[in-house]
């Protein structure tokens, strides 16, 4: 599968970008975040994240599709 | 007409206030977020606002209607800006307009509580020891 991720705030600082496109074999975002937290060292647990499909709230075992955007959102500070 | 909005330009609060109006409503409640120049004994100088855009603008409408059906309000409206601003600038602007003014003030401070806690927006704070840092709190 092949998606496209977004990055906000600290999490596009630590990656140092704020978009990639990524092969995998995860199928949910529980496992696709393990996988790039590990790889760019990501601190937040996913306790402290959300996860957004194709601009839409969903839960952490989400069924992904090719194609799909996702962003994980750390905890917001707008206001 | 969208009744949350992102805006990469100064708000307009007193044409956002005429939003309101309502022939049904006793009174208006607005407030304004203003950009201070310190945070947890920090000097601040100036920020960033970073956003996800299509879930900002989808959460920050979700929690306008729960708030008008929650508090039976006549009008709900907010702005948030987006980019960089300086001390002063108006990061936020939340108004709504009800019958009677217990539902206006208890409405505005529900909805600008939600917006700080949902709406996926980032502050980057920039402090005069020349370090910067994301917001997560």
């Amino acid at each position: 599968m092949r998606y496209k991720l977004l990055y906000f705030a600290s999490l596009a600082d630590r990656a140092g970008r704020a978009e990639e496109l990524r092969d995998t074999s995860a199928r949910a975002p529980r496992d696709l975040y393990a996988e790039i937290a590990a790889e760019h060292g990501f601190a937040f647990s996913t306790d402290r994240l959300r996860v957004a499909v194709n601009g839409a709230l969903v839960g952490w075992d989400h069924a992904l599709t090719d194609g799909d955007e996702i962003v994980f959102l750390p905890p917001v500070s707008g206001g | 007409m969208k009744q949350f909005r992102l805006s990469d330009a100064a708000i307009d609060a007193d044409a956002e206030k005429r939003s309101l109006a309502h022939p049904a409503a006793g009174g208006c409640v607005t407030f304004e977020g203003w950009v201070r120049n310190h945070n947890e004994a920090r000097e601040v100088l100036r920020l960033d606002y970073q956003v996800y855009g299509p879930l900002a603008e989808s959460e920050g409408e979700a929690i306008l209607g729960e708030a008008r059906a929650k508090f039976g309000l006549r009008a709900a409206h907010c702005v948030h800006r987006v980019g960089a601003l300086a001390i002063g600038d108006m990061a936020v602007w939340v108004g709504v307009s009800a019958d009677h003014r217990g539902a206006a003030f208890d409405a505005c401070r529900w909805i600008i509580d939600e917006v700080k806690r949902r709406v996926p927006i980032w502050k980057n704070e920039h402090y005069a020891d020349g370090e910067s840092g994301w917001l997560h709190p």
